[in-house]
């Protein structure tokens, strides 16, 4: 139903606002000039689980650890997004996703927007199955940050900034 | 050491965390407190939510012996191992072997109070094992040689420039470093090295999901990942009590956990980690190898510890505390915590509100025994844990169980006829004093003014000090001749019984009748001129004094006396309203622990707030002009009980509907606290917490107003804080101060 896309969309955007972490919105043909205007050189990234759209080749798509400690952006794939906390789930996979998308200063997770869900209880009825598969997730909201040295600093130990990249993609798929 | 030099260490070490560590843990636990009540206000079903979590919580704590058989099935089947361990000694054991097996020089930790309780780094360094830990916050005091002060917020009680002088000395860097950015980069750089150059991770668990396997942890800096994924072992160390059945259930979690501890909707980062995990070893030696070209072998171990938790679940009393989620909400809103942080506030291991039934359940009663006293019993916490737990009926379980198992009282000679017969005689003389409150009130009327005399005389202050340690500085309450009592039996009621709307019972509690006898006469007043024809019976004290000292049984045979006496009332239609919103808490809340079901139900039907009463004759037709009332400025404190209670709106509604203009106090506690601000050892710290309501009634916009407070103590507070008078909101509505409005 394409109201409540829209609907979850501008929650989820909203929320991202909130967070004040900037989200762009893009056609898949158009991926290539948006993360063009985003990143900062060197940047590495893991393949993009979906069908319709892959990383520019621009982008190192097999780090290593020497490459994962020079990077400053890193672009991964998002599973899911939730439209009321503006969070991304970004999934550990064999590929190095979970490392690559916590070391550089900056991360870009990549979903569709038919990937958002409203809320907690829904994202988690999607995980169910996932975890129980023996999978593994992390629900990353915003960049890392910590108060313990006496005043908000972000990029305690992962990212200091997240640009969420949005897929259009028109109907959705399911 | 007798009682008094014990008061009197006490009292220095209080003071001397007051002036070191009270700013920065102020500070931090009210912006935490703000940040909550901001972030569960947006939360529409809020209450929902809450009792979600608490019902999951019941029932995983009901299934555990069968979740941890599930739980680890599902592990083994993943591909990790399981390791239940009864206590500290064997968890430690099984780790330390873990880790030479793996030859393991360094294991990183990400921050976990579990294994603060096993002193697992102790037992790690004593193998020669580097153990460092990752949270910049845990950091932080490994390096300081400290403990944690705070459950969530470990290094609460340091300031940015504490931690700048700390490091400066330490590392001495190039160049010196000073804003908390050059801090956290300093240390992101200095552990992020250290994590990559680590053979074994450490973490502990906020919930582990029986179906899945799968470890959640909450964080918002990053290092739990890290530690968890870059090294290829994987050590995971939890209580018993933080399995949950499946992983639909930790959604009312993940949403309640980061807006109660610190205020945020959601931490940064919730980890679901199903170990062991897909993800490839970050590995220095092979530095050019691809993560996707890996086969890497990762071997989990997940520690669970018994630590005295099965034998919590077998305490109907202690139970509830195997609930928490270690979110801190707790502490953050405690008005003594605030002040004195978990240095004070805290045990072995554990802080703040909840740490009582903690530090009881896993490293005994002795440990519970250093700091059950800074809860007061004011209810503030109870509305602010996620799983609503009633954390200052545990404490109160606690020091009775403290009670009974000390030694005989040596001023036995003194105290005849002051601690009842159901209680043990090793309760303190201060304890028994304060907790017999209702039997000195009584001596106190009859034989005033000679009593208030003797009371007020220097050498009788010193004494009362030395021996029971009751704080000189302040002023006692002054014992009434006449009672309130025996004033309305001469005066009679002014209602007749066949014009009266509605009859009530006005609860004589020991204050209103010995003491502050004129709010009670106002509230006769007052209902009067709403034509309630009150009634004024003899009826026992509500047992919160005993009851506050941890005598339960005192509490509970009070409980059945002043239902006993309250019954035939409740019967006739009659309803009872209440002046001390203390006692009104008991009738309400701890009553449930103490009467009959059917019993509690009736009583708590059946009794009011005083101002809620007349909130409902207002609404109800009564009218408003029959009151007091002007048009002057008002700056009300509720009081704590009250308002975990929801009631103190009735009060600001009925004050503004006669023409009072009113400033509500947001402050948490006045910090009298009942008997609390007392005593001579917690004197200062009563002092300190109350500045935060004297600076909120001093600022321009209050300090000219009236001043009106709904509990005794608070008014007792108020007044010395202030140095003016409070009074009653009942008070404000006497038809003898009505003006000209
Ligand atoms: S008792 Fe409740 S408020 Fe306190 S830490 Fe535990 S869950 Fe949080």
């Amino acid at each position: 139903m394409t109201v409540d896309v829209q609907t979850t969309r501008e929650r989820f955007e909203e929320s991202l606002a909130d967070l004040e972490v900037p989200v762009t919105r893009t056609e898949p043909t158009d991926l290539e000039s948006t993360l063009e205007e985003i990143v900062r050189e060197p940047v590495i990234g893991t393949p993009l689980e979906f069908d319709a759209v892959s990383l520019p080749n621009w982008i190192d798509d097999a780090p290593t650890p020497a490459t994962l400690e020079a990077a400053t952006t890193s672009v991964t794939s998002a599973s899911l997004g939730i439209a009321d906390y503006g969070s991304v789930v970004l999934p550990a996979r064999p590929d190095g996703s979970e490392q690559v998308s916590l070391f550089p200063e900056l991360h870009v997770p990549i979903l569709r927007e038919s990937d958002l869900v409203p809320d907690m209880p829904t994202a988690i009825d999607r995980l169910g199955p996932v975890l129980r598969d023996g999978g593994s997730a992390i629900l990353a909201t915003g960049p890392s940050a910590t108060a313990d040295m006496g005043a908000l600093v972000r990029g305690a130990h992962g990212p200091k900034a997240v640009h969420v990249v949005l897929l259009e993609d028109g109907e959705t798929d399911e | 050491m007798s009682d008094a030099d014990g008061r009197r260490s006490k009292a220095a070490h209080i003071r001397r965390l007051l002036e070191t560590e009270g700013d920065a843990v102020e500070e931090n636990t009210i912006g935490f407190n703000r940040g909550r009540y901001e972030s569960v206000a947006d939360l529409e079903d809020y209450e929902e939510l809450k009792s979600e979590a608490r019902a999951i919580k019941e029932n995983a704590i009901e299934r555990l012996p069968e979740l941890i058989d599930e739980l680890t099935a599902t592990v083994e089947d993943n591909g990790g191992t399981v390791y239940l361990a009864d206590d500290a000694a064997d968890a430690n054991r099984y780790i330390r072997e873990v880790a030479s097996e793996k030859d393991a020089d360094r294991l990183v930790k990400s921050k976990s109070m579990t294994t603060e309780e096993l002193e697992v780094n102790e037992a790690l360094e004593a193998d020669g094992v580097d153990v460092v830990e990752t949270d910049l916050g845990e950091w932080v005091l490994q390096v300081a040689d400290e403990a944690p002060s705070h459950i969530v917020a470990p290094a609460i009680h340091r300031s940015e420039a504490d931690i700048a002088r700390l490091f400066n000395e330490r590392f001495n860097p190039e160049e010196p470093l000073e804003t908390a950015e050059e801090l956290t980069a300093f240390a992101r750089e200095r552990l992020g090295r250290l994590i990559r150059e680590a053979d074994v991770g450490m973490t502990g668990a906020n919930f582990i999901t029986a179906d899945s396997g799968t470890i959640a942890l909450v964080t918002s800096e990053g290092n739990a990942r890290k530690s968890a994924v870059v090294p290829d072992t994987h050590v995971a160390v939890a209580g018993v009590e933080k399995i949950v059945p499946s992983v639909e259930d930790l959604s009312p979690f993940i949403e309640l956990i980061g807006r109660s501890g610190t205020g945020q909707d959601i931490t940064s980062y919730i980890s679901l980690l199903t170990p062991p995990v897909e993800s490839p070893v970050v590995d220095v030696d092979e530095p050019d190898v691809a993560f996707a070209d890996r086969d890497d072998d990762r071997e989990f171990h997940l520690v669970l510890i018994d630590n005295g938790r099965m034998a919590m679940r077998e305490d109907d009393q202690l139970r509830e505390t195997l609930y928490c989620i270690r979110c801190s909400a707790c502490a953050n809103s405690c008005a003594n915590f605030q002040s004195v942080g978990g240095h004070a506030f805290g045990g072995e291991t554990y802080s703040g509100g909840i740490a009582t039934g903690w530090e009881a359940g896993v490293h005994g009663y002795d440990s519970a025994a250093e700091f059950n006293d800074f809860c007061t019993g004011c209810s503030r916490c109870v509305n602010q844990c996620p799983v609503k737990i009633d954390i200052p009926w545990i404490n109160t379980v606690v020091r009775d169980r403290l009670n009974r198992g000390g030694e005989a009282g040596q001023f036995e000679f003194l105290v005849e006829g002051l601690t009842p017969d159901e209680e043990p005689g090793g309760i303190d003389l201060q304890k028994r004093l304060f907790g017999n409150y209702e039997a000195l009130a009584k001596l106190g009327s009859a034989t005033a003014p000679v009593s208030n005399w003797l009371a007020a005389a220097g050498p009788a202050r010193t004494v009362l000090e030395r021996v029971a340690g009751v704080d000189s500085r302040r002023e006692l309450p002054e014992f009434k001749r006449e009672t309130l009592r025996d004033w309305f039996e001469s005066r009679g009621s002014r209602v007749d019984a066949a014009d009266a709307k509605r009859e009530v019972v006005l609860y004589p509690d020991t204050y209103t009748n010995h003491v502050d006898v004129d709010r009670g006469k106002a509230a006769v007043r007052v209902l009067e001129a709403l034509d309630v024809r009150v009634r004024i019976p003899a009826v026992p004290e509500s047992g919160r004094a005993p009851l506050s000292q941890g005598m339960i049984d005192t509490a509970d045979e009070r409980a059945s006396r002043v239902y006993a006496a309250l019954a035939e009332h409740i019967d006739a239609g009659r309803d009872v309203v209440v002046v001390e919103p203390s006692d009104l808490a008991m009738f309400r809340r701890e009553y449930e622990k103490l009467l009959p079901e059917a019993s509690f139900e009736r009583l708590r039907e059946g009794s009011y707030e005083v101002l809620e009463y007349v909130y409902g004759l207002l609404e109800n037709g009564a009218d408003a002009d029959a009151l007091g009332g002007a048009d002057a400025e008002i700056a009300y404190h509720s009081h704590c009980q009250q308002r975990t209670l929801g009631l103190e709106p009735y009060t600001t509604t009925v004050l503004e509907e006669v023409g009072y203009d009113v400033l509500e106090s947001d402050v948490e506690c006045c910090g009298m606290a009942g008997s609390f601000g007392y005593k001579s050892e917690y004197y200062e710290l009563s002092v300190d917490v109350g500045d935060r309501l004297r600076e909120q009634f001093t600022e321009p916009e209050a300090r000219d107003r009236i001043v009106a407070a709904s509990g005794t103590s608070c008014e007792d507070q108020l007044g010395s804080l202030l140095e003016r008078d409070a009074v009653h909101p009942v008070e404000l509505l006497d038809p003898r101060r009505r003006s000209g409005r």
